[in-house]
């Protein structure tokens, strides 16, 4: 059964905490990966691979620029969970 | 202009920090120390049956880094990363955070090995899930060089952040390497020291396999034993052992508590031999005596002796005759003693936290005794410490630390009590 964007987002949000030791609830939809959570390419590359083992989808490198706020990476992973 | 003389710019010890064997802080270190407690145990971990390792025994870390460190923070450095930060925050804290200009501190740590654990894990993500699950971070967390980065971007250190890589000599040029920028002008504080984290079945397998390890899996608080007749290898160790360096000029400035001063830096390479040191102690006592002619002082005045003593049968002997050959007469008059029993050796880091047993010794004038000396070599006549501490006499004292490495490195340091 597919996820919510809530659940989704509390899944991410534990994915942060664990790689940047942000508290989870800073990971909130509006915030910018780059200039709000202070995330750079090399942790985020690490939050991609472990969203993607955690919901079961695959997020292509090409489309990881793409994903500057939480939202963008919510609203990817709901739209493409297997 | 600056003047840049050593005997304008002397350099003082200000603040020590420790994650080793046998404690979790320099004073827990430094306690047990005294008190001859072993660190050393066998390993719990699975892999030692697993690959069916023919020693199962070490001295592993006395305090896992997760309680001293934020959950990523271990993440994101190698163990030997770990350590270093650890030993230096404490080390700072202990200095009394100094102020000082960025530009005018620096960092030095050296590693013997680097991130071992971090290079064969990921090898082993490589193998079983691909390219794409090995973690970003692997190749800052492998570099021997990691660890003084780690530390140079927690203190913002800007005067450089510097490695030196010399096997088992690497702390102690830790040290020397800090000395050398202290006195150049190039810096007024230097956080200093050496890591290590080798714990690992391969490193354990390689050492075996040349058998520098003691095999003594059956009694392994027994097994590091420098100078007894029955010593069969040394026992590998981990940890890090740091300590803040600083222009004495800096340190009186700021009313700093002085523990010692780093008086003098011996350096030579033997060039006999990839592992083995040369027999006869010609390099070691020449980086010896640098050490102490470097510090302005005689070989007479040298109160103590850390040595290097890593408990294997050819080491010790070598390094006596190096002892003999420094100090001739003077030798029995020097109380020399071998901490390795205790806490194993840290290869990388063993001559960091040597160093800084040295300085304890001269802070609290009290000479830590050797474990497990129950017969000693009568090749080796020295006047080892066994038993219990022995105090050192009121007045100057000098003493000589030790740290010698394969590919034929000697390093050896000279400390002075501050008072």
């Amino acid at each position: 059964m597919a996820l919510s964007e809530q659940e989704i987002l509390a899944g991410l949000a534990e994915i942060v905490n664990e790689e940047t030791g942000l508290e989870a609830e800073e990971v909130q939809m509006d915030k910018s990966f780059t200039e709000d959570l202070d995330i750079d390419s090399l942790s985020m590359m690490t939050i991609v691979v472990n969203a993607e083992d955690k919901f079961g989808v695959r997020i292509p490198d090409d489309e990881v620029k793409n994903l500057t706020h939480v939202k963008d990476a919510v609203s990817y992973i709901a739209t493409h969970q297997g | 202009m600056t003047d840049t003389t050593q005997t304008s710019r002397r350099v003082v010890v200000t603040g020590l920090g420790a994650t080793t064997p046998v404690g979790g802080t320099a004073p827990q270190t430094w306690e047990a120390i005294v008190a001859g407690r072993s660190g050393v145990r066998t390993l719990e971990q699975d892999w030692v049956a697993e690959h069916e390792l023919p020693v199962t025994f070490a001295a592993p870390i006395h305090t896992d880094p997760l309680e001293v460190l934020k959950k990523v923070e271990v993440r994101r450095n190698d163990p030997s990363g770990q350590y270093a930060l650890i030993a230096a925050r404490e080390a700072w804290a202990d200095a009394g955070a100094p102020e000082v200009e960025p530009e005018r501190l620096g960092v030095a740590i050296g590693s013997g090995i680097g991130g071992v654990h971090t290079l064969l894990s990921q090898w082993d993500t490589l193998k079983e899930k691909g390219p794409r699950r090995v973690f970003p971070l692997t190749v800052p967390m492998l570099m021997p060089n990691g660890p003084a980065a780690a530390v140079s971007l927690d203190l913002g250190a800007r005067a450089g952040a510097h490695c030196p890589v010399s096997a088992c000599a690497s702390g102690a040029e830790g040290m020397g390497q800090a000395l050398t920028m202290i006195r150049a002008g190039r810096a007024d504080v230097v956080v200093a020291g050496g890591t290590e984290a080798a714990i690992h079945p391969v490193c354990i397998a390689a050492f075996a396999a040349m058998t520098a390890l003691s095999g003594r899996n059956d009694d392994p608080q027994a097994a590091s034993r420098p100078y007894d007749v029955d010593r069969d290898g040394f026992v590998m160790g981990e940890g890090a052992g740091v300590m803040v360096l600083e222009s004495e000029e800096h340190a009186r400035a700021r009313g700093a508590r002085i523990y010692a001063y780093l008086d003098g830096l011996g350096m030579s390479s033997d060039a006999y031999h990839i592992t083995a040191g040369e027999p006869e102690g010609a390099g070691a006592a020449r980086a010896m005596e640098e050490a102490i002619s470097d510090a302005g002082l005689a070989t007479t005045d040298i109160a103590h002796i850390n040595a290097h003593a890593t408990s294997t049968p050819v080491g010790d002997v070598a390094e006596t005759r190096a002892i003999h050959r420094a100090f001739g007469g003077h030798t029995g008059n020097i109380a020399v003693t071998a901490t390795k029993s205790m806490t194993g050796h840290l290869l990388g880091a063993a001559g960091a936290l040597e160093a800084l047993l040295t300085v304890l010794a001269l802070y609290h004038r009290q000479v830590p005794p050797t474990l497990n000396l129950d017969q000693q070599d009568p090749e080796i006549d020295l006047d080892v410490v066994t038993g219990s501490a022995r105090a050192l006499p009121e007045g100057q004292l000098a003493a000589v630390n030790n740290a010698f490495g394969f590919g034929g490195v000697n390093v050896a340091l000279t400390f002075t009590s501050a008072s």
